[in-house]
């Protein structure tokens, strides 16, 4: 009887503790903020002391300009970075799949930027692009040309930002699809080659759809993270000049801590998190929905 | 491995792949020489390849910790000593929460099915896309005024054991679906009980695993900074937090804060070489394997 009932309780007393962790530091934490939302609230009052103002938040934000913007980068941003990023990555993974000498080091030189503080790849990339001392105008001015305002002007500042980026994430994808590519079924790559299939056919019609599931994930893991990237653009811009590189996340923590506004920054965060919501079930269901369809054919073709 | 046979390559093919890792490794050796070089260096027009290299920027940064007095120093500046410290003490304690919590989660949901793996999966997956910039209203608010461990290092490391969990638990549970369960079931015969069974058998079998959630976990806490910002106060600031706030002066020593970013990327970067088939497994799993 006593064992019996010790083993009925120990998942819940192995589950137990990360349970709490995450509801106290986790979950209440976001509750928190979805009320905290409603509220017009500075960092100075407590939380019961600040004024219930219903919606006025979500309001103010959506007919503020600034925010708007930020959104507007966050999104561009996002979009941008993920495609080139997946474009060289998984060029570089075909390209790549071979059996060559070195293979290893290679991939363990490429996981070192991700690896790495995003304040200490900021940090470097910054000294990179200095006006005078960066390695990039110096080798502009040795080469005669003329130097770039790398940080100082607004689009030059984007792409800076997007440049630091693709260099830190990049590995990401391509490490996600050489594996993807060495699990495929080699009878099949065979078969397309005995068929007389060209090397572009062979990646076009066999590795591709067969990479598509991993590559699918690999596109939405890397899409969250790049709503995600803050420390970098700190470090590197501060969100200027203007507004021309100030993500949502950026602009939370400066709402928060500048502006000293709580309320409306929790009402900002909920956007992002909506967005990021929309994202993650949508990444999920597919997910689902392409193995139910796999599991259908695979039943069909037994049947047969 | 030796009677592995290669492929013949085009030499164009090597050339590419010297210039990625050029590519790759690149900033990363730029920031190293710039550690090391003096400030009349780094300003200089000449080429950025010949310099007398000095530790001087190094022995700034970590003056305290220095057993001979060096002649440059004028002022001791202990911050970023003081700051390393935070670093190492937080980032292991929350590592070490981390794993021995989360692998408890991880196997209480693999084994005991009492919930649908879809819906951890789910969980985890939804947990994993909270961004910390989300999380910095609430867990300000709660901290300072319902929990008052704003400052505190404990404060700061239940918010990385917590924003890790979803990760390391997600992680452990496909290495934990691989553990034969007759071993377990043998040691059961044997009279262990449900945490013999667990920490004698399991555990050890799943070392990779651990390995990986350990890197990941150590390697958000050590590089985490906006969180950090928002909780620390004067004595519990972590690296990064020192090495923002050292930026935002207008002059920027360049020298010094390159040594002390060099010392913030030194151990991820011992990481990576020392187990970088255990991080490509770990950041393969979630993916590749579903």
């Amino acid at each position: 009887m006593q064992t019996a009932n010790v083993n009925r309780l120990t998942p819940y007393l192995f589950l137990a503790p990360a349970a709490l962790i995450m509801a106290i530091a986790l979950l209440y934490p976001i509750g928190y903020m979805i009320y905290a939302s409603f509220l017009d609230w500075n960092p100075s009052q407590r939380i019961g002391e600040a004024e219930f103002v219903g919606l006025r938040n979500y309001i103010n934000l959506l007919s503020d300009a600034a925010f708007l913007e930020s959104f507007r980068v966050t999104i561009s941003f996002a979009a941008i970075v993920v495609s080139i990023e997946m474009f060289v990555g998984v060029g570089l993974a075909l390209l790549l799949d071979r059996n060559i000498r070195g293979m290893s080091l290679l991939r363990t030189l490429f996981i070192l930027p991700m690896m790495i503080a995003p304040i200490v790849v900021g940090l470097m990339w910054r000294y990179m692009y200095h006006p005078t001392v960066g390695i990039f105008n110096r080798t502009l001015k040795s080469l005669g040309l003329e130097p770039v305002p790398w940080l100082s002007d607004g689009s030059w500042a984007f792409a800076s930002v997007v440049i630091a980026d693709v260099w830190q994430w990049t590995p990401f994808i391509f490490i996600l699809s050489l594996a993807a590519l060495q699990s495929l079924p080699q009878s099949a790559m065979e078969a397309s080659r005995i068929d007389g299939a060209t090397g572009w056919q062979q990646i076009i019609y066999i590795k591709l759809p067969l990479m598509m599931p991993v590559l699918i994930v690999t596109l939405l893991l890397r899409l969250i993270d790049a709503f995600k990237v803050l420390e970098v653009i700190l470090v590197l811009t501060n969100g200027g000049p203007g507004l021309s590189t100030e993500i949502l996340s950026l602009r939370i923590s400066r709402t928060a801590s500048e502006f000293r506004e709580l309320g409306e920054a929790a009402a900002m965060s909920n956007f992002l998190l909506i967005l990021l919501m929309v994202l993650t079930f949508g990444m999920f269901f597919y997910n689902k929905a392409v193995e139910m369809r796999a599991a259908r054919l695979r039943a069909a073709a037994e049947e047969d | 491995m030796s009677e592995k046979v290669y492929d013949k390559q085009n030499p164009a093919f090597y050339a590419l792949l010297v210039a990625l890792v050029v590519m790759a490794v690149g900033p990363i050796v730029m920031m190293l020489m710039t550690s090391f070089k003096l400030n009349v260096d780094i300003m200089s027009d000449t080429s950025s390849l010949i310099f007398m290299p000095t530790l001087r920027n190094y022995e700034t940064a970590l003056c305290d910790f220095l057993w001979y007095e060096a002649a440059h120093i004028d002022y001791c500046d202990k911050t970023f000593g003081r700051a390393l410290v935070n670093s190492l003490i937080i980032s292991l304690i929350s590592t070490v929460l981390t794993l021995v919590i989360g692998c408890m989660a991880a196997y209480a949901l693999v084994r005991f099915r009492f919930m649908g793996r879809d819906t951890v999966s789910l969980s985890t997956l939804a947990m994993r896309m909270v961004p910390p910039a989300v999380l910095l209203v609430p867990v300000f608010g709660i901290w300072t005024f319902q929990f008052q461990i704003d400052g505190t290092r404990a404060g700061i490391i239940l918010v990385y054991v917590a924003m890790n969990l979803p990760f390391v638990i997600w992680i452990l549970q496909s290495f934990i679906v691989q553990v034969p369960i007759q071993l377990e079931e043998a040691a059961r015969m044997d009279g262990a009980g449900p945490f013999q069974v667990f920490f004698l058998v399991v555990l050890p079998l799943i070392k990779p695993g651990l390995a990986a959630a350990a890197i990941f976990t150590f390697r958000v806490a050590w590089n985490e900074f906006l969180l950090a910002n928002a909780l620390a106060d004067r004595n519990s600031r972590t690296v990064p937090v020192t090495i923002v706030n050292s930026m935002t002066e207008f002059d920027i020593d360049w020298g010094v804060i390159m040594a002390t970013g060099m010392l913030l990327a030194i151990p991820p970067i011992i990481f990576t070489f020392v187990a970088s088939r255990q991080i490509i497994t770990g950041m393969t799993a979630g993916a590749v394997k579903g």
